[in-house]
């Protein structure tokens, strides 16, 4: 079971439209890059994220290994406050 | 000076300045400086000393591209993809055994790298690609539509970039090793350009064939935001600095000649000049700034696909393509006939020509478009020093 947050981000990601292909039999660790995530998706899911989840990412996140899978996307958020349940 | 600008220097000066004018007349390989190059070794020296090369850094390459510049711009050009190709390889190979084997022959044999990133049908985005690598039982073979690929017949390999596997998406994209061998090419476009003519950048339908561990172990998008992207950026914007001040040079010769025959008065170009020097200055100063930002993020694959990084690296690109245009405009302007004839020793219409590949060279208008996604994502900077 996906953890709650994982859920969220998954719910960022499908709205956001960053990847073409099935969202579904993409694993929290799969890499999202591999699965057709461009540079130019990436800073469009990075923004829809700062929107969903009311954050702002510092400067030190701001790389391509930051949104390269759904558990390193919750990993950051969880550095940098958010909390892993559900709304 | 290092030993490999004083050879390039020795090249420049004695060799590719020599033919520049006949290369660029008759769209030709500058094969004479090419072999100089070689002969002094200067083809392998980013190659670690673990490999059995000289271990060279970045510094070095951009320092000779620059000085190459000033004496024939396609030689320059030739020797600065070919440093790029060389450095996503040293980056990136890993111990892949195949891979650092090759830098070994790279070093020993001075072999000659070219590159197929551009793809018909996708244009200038090299970060998409329609060809595939199709594995079988350890080995892939790969055709590629390339409508450009600069001294492809006149290489030792070539680097080419595909989609990771026929199923995968256009971005999920490998870039493999392939010695000349492996690679059969179909002519397709000739290169009869406005400049850098002696780059011989045709098109060419290629058929590939290699062992699966001919490709670089890391995504290309690693190679290409870590490695191919900034050291292009610093070694393209180093030979158009080249260009520049030499057409800048010409341009204060001319001057100086106008002084001595007209005792003592100001010259009317005198003014100009030193307003080109300010845009020279500014050229230089962004280069450097930008080469010691890569020295200093290079080994650390976070900094170096640090958002702020890829913007800065793209920044230094757009400027610098801009800048050799108008500088080698005003040498022309500041030489006036004499800059516009090109039979004379002032000319700088070759350098006017070569200049202008700049900005079509990955199309600045692409480049502005990504970095005005990257802007969104960009943070303000305020600390002058940090
Ligand atoms: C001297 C030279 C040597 C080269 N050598 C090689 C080589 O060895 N190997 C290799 O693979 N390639 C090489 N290239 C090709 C180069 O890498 C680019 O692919 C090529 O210059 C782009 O060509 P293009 O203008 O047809 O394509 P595009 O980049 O597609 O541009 C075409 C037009 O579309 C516009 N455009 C396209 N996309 C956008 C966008 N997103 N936003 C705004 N406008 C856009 C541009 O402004 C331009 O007017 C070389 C190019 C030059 C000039």
């Amino acid at each position: 079971m996906s953890s709650p947050l994982k859920v969220r981000i998954r719910s960022v990601l499908k709205s956001a439209g960053c990847l073409q292909n099935g969202l579904e039999v993409i694993g929290d660790d799969a890499d999202l890059h591999a699965a057709g995530l461009t540079s130019h998706a990436t800073v469009s899911l990075m923004l829809a994220l700062e929107e969903a989840f009311d954050i702002e990412f510092p400067d030190r996140l701001l790389r391509r290994r930051t949104f390269s899978s759904i558990d390193a996307i919750a990993e950051a958020l969880g550095e940098i406050g958010v909390r892993d349940e559900a709304t | 000076m290092s030993p490999w600008l004083a050879a390039a220097r020795a090249v420049g000066a004695e060799i590719a300045a020599r033919h520049a004018d006949d290369v660029d007349v008759r769209a030709r390989f500058p094969g004479e400086a090419l072999a100089a190059l070689k002969d002094r070794k200067l083809l392998g020296i980013l190659v670690p000393e673990s490999a059995g090369g000289p271990g060279a850094g970045i510094a070095d390459v951009v320092s000779v591209c620059h000085e190459l510049g000033q004496h024939c711009a396609s030689t320059a050009m030739i020797y600065a993809m070919h440093q790029i190709q060389t450095a996503c390889i040293v980056q990136h190979a890993g111990q892949d055994p195949w891979l650092r084997t090759f830098l070994k022959r790279l070093a020993e044999d001075q072999l000659l790298l070219a590159s197929a990133t551009s793809e018909a049908g996708v244009g200038g985005d090299v970060r998409s690609s329609i060809c595939a690598l199709t594995e079988r039982r350890g080995r892939f073979s790969l055709v590629k539509q390339a409508p450009v690929i600069s001294y492809g017949e006149e290489s030792d390999a070539i680097l080419v970039t595909a989609r990771r596997t026929p199923q995968s998406p256009a971005s999920d994209q490998v870039i493999v090793v392939v010695p000349r061998a492996g690679v059969e090419f179909q002519p397709q476009e000739t290169w009869n350009t406005l400049g850098m003519r002696g780059t011989c950048s045709k098109g060419h339908r290629l058929t590939v064939e290699g062992e699966m561990a001919q490709v670089i172990p890391v995504p290309y998008a690693d190679v290409s935001s870590q490695t191919m992207l900034p050291v292009s950026h610093l070694v393209w914007s180093a030979l158009w600095l080249g260009i520049a001040s030499d057409a800048l040079g010409r341009a204060r010769a001319f001057v100086r000649a106008e002084v001595k025959t007209s005792s003592g008065e100001s010259p009317p170009g005198g003014g100009r000049l030193a307003g080109a020097a300010i845009e020279l200055q500014t050229m230089k100063s962004n280069l450097i700034t930008c080469l010691r930002a890569y020295e200093a993020a290079i080994g650390s694959a976070d900094r170096l696909s640090a958002i702020s990084f890829a913007v800065a690296m793209n920044n230094l690109k757009l400027a610098s393509s801009q800048s050799v245009v108008k500088i080698v405009g005003e040498a022309m302007l500041i030489c006036g006939l004499a800059g516009y004839r090109i039979d004379s020793r002032f000319s700088v219409g070759r350098h006017l020509r070569d200049a202008h590949s700049a900005a079509v060279m990955v199309n600045n208008d692409r480049i502005i478009a990504n970095n005005a996604t990257l802007a969104l994502a960009l943070r303000d900077d305020r600390e002058l020093l940090a």
